[in-house]
């Protein structure tokens, strides 16, 4: 426990409270195939010397917090000072990339795991009231969805949807607008990955509840059924509080699961419309200007987030269990 | 970053026109072991497997889109991983900023007696690093489509939206215009390039500050956008590949495509015989009247790696003069690239590249902090290219986004 959780959530918050060394910069003389010129360059021996006597780096306490990249106060306060209306602030905290990354992941949290969870009990449902012959096929067709590696799933999408695509192309027939582009338009975008999400975790929670199902008190079903309740009324009133508490454990899950969306976004190019947490990381990881502090900085913001958002069901869950 | 594999494209015939084979390691033979990390292209999986066919060498290759998120770990210990990387004018930045690679001098001194002075790229009187090829975005376009409706091949950005708007009032295409503009990097080099073309410079001079919120940012911004709307709608998804195919479906009359894609482009594959036959490639194209193209001059080059025994360095250092020398070049490579060599006879496919070296364009700036303000570009520019925001707030975003990503990495002290 200490060493895969403590030691790594430590480290994490270790870095994220240091900047790199001051670069020591000097103006060379370049040359190559296209003839000199001077530039800037990093004088690597004396950056070496700053850098092996301080090895974490610069202490700058919670500024990496405090920045354009994350919190921003400072730019909050400016924009609050200059909008003029709600819609306008709105606008300008999308402007900032952690706060349109954090609001991205929670809609797409609280809009997929309901839909995910009550797709998958319908799926459920409906397996479990087909003939015996059928359910093998089927519960392996509903699966499908949820082993597709999601890159895959959310690149097959991506190119359905495009505007030469089986999927973009029956849309602007739909429309009659012959410009309508899934991949241009932000709100289709966001549809569009939040369709994949539910479509990805449907089958898990479809699974789970399954499984739930086979557990239902047959008794108390043929009382119900007896006593004169119609389909419905058994499944609102004899099924659902049966599987509640699987309720429980798939929403953490999934709530677990959606946070970190990354997969879809790389797969969809979506990084001018959405960006998740997990892909913000990703990116200031990435590349030839990895900001290892920055990155630092949002993964403890994450884990504070992760860390709200789960209270509530993890108090739920240990209840429950304390209960039994 | 998958950046290089973006800009060069041709990743579906790398491995076909990769995989020609060397028998004949002529004049080379060297005693250690070779590990070269680049990208994949056709261009440098030639020298990989020339390089690797050195009599007595202990060759391996890493060639791979994601070369850059791995040269750097991968020469980083002792004895490092890789002993040679093969890098262009932007990516060397960050191996110089690491101090991975070392000095070539001695090893030019001693073993470099094929490599012309040009190849050289020296950094404050250091060589760094042999450069093999040259590259460049230039304009694509095609001479049937033109020629129906009788317009000159455009040399401006200017002529460029005008000829757009014939093609499409002529009901020839929808959206005649294409180009790497997908959102993050690619978008940031359109604007790199666009910038530079309006004569603007990315940094107060003498400083890390960053200055693209400017009249020229404005403009460049604006020219892009005027672009855009004779594009696909989804013009913000589409990278070197995408365009590309987009051309080779023959949706597309003009765009500004970078050299090293040429090829692919204007063989017989993948494409209809109409389009293939009738893709040319020409100068960069002009923005404003400034008197600088639009577009940036790259090379790709090899480094070898600091933490290694020096017989390693020389074995490396060998084996990768040799697979830059003239046995490089035959009939399967000439085209490959505008090749840095001794024997290089342009072909068509290379006019685009050539005519941009004369035309006076400018290098990719080989700036330790220009990264941070392209990532900076690259995530703050969509969001303009969407209609959300105006010019001067996306380019007061950039500004604002790398300052705090300068600060970070030490270049900029508050």
């Amino acid at each position: 426990m200490l060493l895969l959780i403590a030691f790594p959530i430590g480290s994490v918050i270790m870095q994220s409270l240091y900047a790199q060394h001051e670069q020591v910069i000097e103006i060379v003389e370049n040359c190559g195939p296209f003839g000199c010129t001077k530039e800037a360059a990093v004088n690597t021996e004396a950056t070496q010397e700053l850098r092996d006597a301080q090895p974490l780096g610069r202490f700058v306490g919670l500024e990496n917090y405090l920045n354009r990249g994350h919190l921003a106060v400072s730019e909050l306060a400016e924009a609050w000072r200059l909008s003029d209306s709600w819609g306008d602030y709105g606008n300008r905290i999308m402007n900032l990339p952690f706060y349109s990354a954090i609001i991205f992941t929670l809609t797409f949290t609280f809009i997929v795991t309901p839909m995910a969870i009550g797709l998958g009990f319908a799926i459920a449902i409906a397996v479990n009231s087909a003939s015996k012959v059928l359910r093998g096929p089927l519960i392996f067709v509903s699966l499908l969805p949820f082993i597709i590696n999601p890159l895959v799933g959310s690149l097959v999408l991506f190119w359905m949807v495009d505007a030469r695509g089986v999927l973009g192309h029956g849309l602007q027939w739909l429309t009659s607008d012959p410009d309508l582009s899934v991949k241009a338009s932000t709100p289709l975008m966001w549809i569009m990955l939040m369709i994949y999400g539910v479509w990805h975790t449907a089958p898990f929670a479809f699974v789970v509840f399954y499984a739930g199902l086979q557990t239902v008190n047959q008794d108390t079903n043929e009382a119900a059924m007896i006593d004169g309740a119609n389909r419905w009324q058994r499944v609102r009133y004899v099924t659902i509080p049966h599987i509640m508490p699987l309720v429980t454990f798939v929403a953490l899950i999934q709530i677990m699961d959606n946070f970190r969306v990354f997969e879809p976004l790389v797969s969809f190019s979506a990084g001018a419309h959405a960006t998740s947490l997990s892909y913000y990381i990703y990116s200031d990881l990435g590349g030839e200007t990895r900001l290892l502090n920055s990155a630092a900085a949002t993964s403890v913001l994450t884990i504070i987030c992760v860390g709200i958002l789960l209270s509530p069901v993890l108090v739920r869950t240990w209840r429950d269990f304390k209960r039994a | 970053m998958t950046k290089m594999t973006k800009l060069l494209g041709a990743t579906a015939v790398a491995t076909v026109m990769g995989t020609a084979a060397y028998s004949d390691a002529h004049g080379c033979s060297a005693d250690g072991r070779l590990n070269i990390i680049g990208n994949e292209f056709p261009a440098i999986l030639s020298v990989a497997a020339l390089a690797q066919a050195c009599d007595g060498i202990e060759g391996e290759a890493n060639l791979t889109a994601d070369h850059q998120s791995l040269n750097v770990p991968g020469m980083s210990g002792n004895p490092a991983e890789y002993t040679a990387a093969v890098v262009a004018n932007s990516s060397i930045v960050a191996l110089i900023n690491e101090d991975v690679i070392r000095p070539l001098d001695d090893l030019v001194g001693e073993y470099g007696t094929g490599i012309s002075p040009s190849q050289l790229i020296t950094v404050n009187g250091k060589i760094m690093a042999v450069a093999f090829m040259a590259n460049a975005q230039t304009l694509m376009y095609r001479e049937d489509v033109l020629n129906d409706l009788g317009i000159e091949i455009p040399t401006s950005y200017e002529d460029v939206l005008v000829a757009a708007a014939m093609i499409r009032d002529a009901g020839v295409m929808e959206n005649p215009l294409s180009g790497a503009y997908a959102s993050g990097w690619n978008l940031a080099q359109e604007f790199v390039n666009m910038y530079i073309g309006t004569g603007g410079e990315f940094f107060e001079a003498g400083t890390a500050n960053a200055n693209v919120n400017n009249a020229e940012g404005v403009e460049a911004l604006e020219m892009m956008a005027a672009l855009s709307e004779y594009m696909n709608p989804d013009y913000l998804t589409h990278d070197s590949n995408a365009a590309g195919a987009e051309w080779e479906a023959g949706n597309v009359a003009m765009m500004n495509m970078w050299g090293s894609r040429a090829q692919v482009l204007m063989d017989d594959e993948g494409s209809t015989p109409q389009v293939a036959d009738n893709t040319r490639i020409t100068a960069p194209l002009m923005v404003g009247d400034s008197g600088v193209p639009a577009t940036t001059l790259w090379w790709d080059g090899w480094t070898v790696a600091k933490n290694i025994s020096d017989e390693d360095a020389a074995a490396t250092f060998i084996a990768m003069t040799h697979a830059v020398s003239p046995a490089l070049l035959n009939d399967d490579t000439m085209d490959q690239a505008v090749w840095l060599v001794e024997g290089f006879v342009p072909q068509p496919v290379n006019e685009g590249v050539l005519s941009a070296v004369a035309a006076g364009s400018k290098p990719y700036p080989m700036v330790p902090f220009q990264g941070l303000l392209h990532t900076a570009l690259a995530n703050e520019l969509a969001d303009f290219m969407q209609g959300n925001e105006s010019a001067e707030q996306a380019l007061a975003d950039v500004e604002a986004a790398y300052t705090s990503a300068a600060i970070e990495s030490g270049f900029v002290t508050e």
